[in-house]
């Protein structure tokens, strides 16, 4: 398969989320070639890395511009993966309350765990809580699935 | 992302070109409470150029939406493509927008 990922992809990203922009368009040029619909690579994962990579600076490294972010692409078994990790002392992704139920919706943060779950087929946490795994299976039919059980 | 402020009437209107996200947020925010705090009430922000808007960039519009609210004001959004409009629906805040399908039709009766 021609995915341009190859065996994989490493980034180490500063703690500066200017820098997410750019760091995910070039993990999707990468990604342009994967046997994915468009759709579910340029909004779902687009959006899943997006929100793993703004979480993992504002509250795992809390935006200190000392610390990094790791960021591993793969294509396996029919799953395009990407694993989030930084240097923070993790969180409890349970604890994160439901920003749709409506005593949230007003609320101007929270939304980020949500659509990851919402638009990936797998989100999860190491146990420490400082690393989580998308996954969007690239045998999905549809042009917009996701929804993870995490 | 950069934006182009104009009025129509009393109606501040601002059309963003480029993704809202959490890089480039506090622009956007800086812009629109300085608009209120020199008396604008009425927001219209238009989304007609913009691929791609983050959690973060949804909280800001939340954050706005509830200042103006408190100023006697209202912001409204317009023009959300496909992708826009399936993140406005799955974080439901679809239900707390008036969101237009042009910001001709925002400005409308405003």
């Amino acid at each position: 398969m021609n995915n341009g990922i190859g065996s994989g992809l490493v980034l180490e990203l500063p703690t500066d989320v200017r820098s997410i922009e750019t760091a995910v368009d070039y993990v999707m040029s990468r990604c342009s070639a994967c046997a994915v619909h468009a759709r579910r690579l340029h909004l779902n994962f687009r959006v899943g890395l997006t929100e793993a990579l703004s979480n993992a600076m504002l509250y795992g490294n809390a935006h200190d511009p000392s610390q990094s972010v790791v960021v591993e692409v793969s294509i396996a078994q029919g799953r395009l993966q990407a694993i989030v990790r930084d240097h923070g002392s993790g969180f409890d992704p349970r604890a994160v309350p439901d920003p749709t139920l409506p005593e949230n919706l007003s609320r101007p943060c929270g939304r980020g765990l949500f659509l990851m779950r919402q638009l990936l087929d797998e989100v999860w946490y190491n146990e420490r809580g400082n690393e989580v795994t998308l996954v969007l299976r690239l045998d999905s039919g549809g042009p917009f699935e996701g929804g993870a059980e995490a | 992302m950069s934006f182009q402020v104009s009025k129509s009437g009393d109606v501040t209107l601002i059309e963003v070109e480029g993704q809202l996200i959490v890089g480039n947020r506090q622009e956007l925010k800086q812009q629109v409470l300085e608009q209120l705090e020199d008396g604008d009430q009425k927001f219209v922000i238009d989304f007609a150029n913009t691929g791609y808007i983050d959690s973060s960039g949804l909280g800001v519009l939340v954050s706005l939406s509830k200042k103006i609210r408190e100023q006697g004001g209202e912001l409204r959004l317009s023009s959300l493509n496909e992708d826009l409009r399936t993140l406005f629906e799955l974080t439901k805040l679809d239900t707390l927008f008036r969101i237009a399908d042009t910001k001709e039709q925002a400005l409308e009766g405003f």
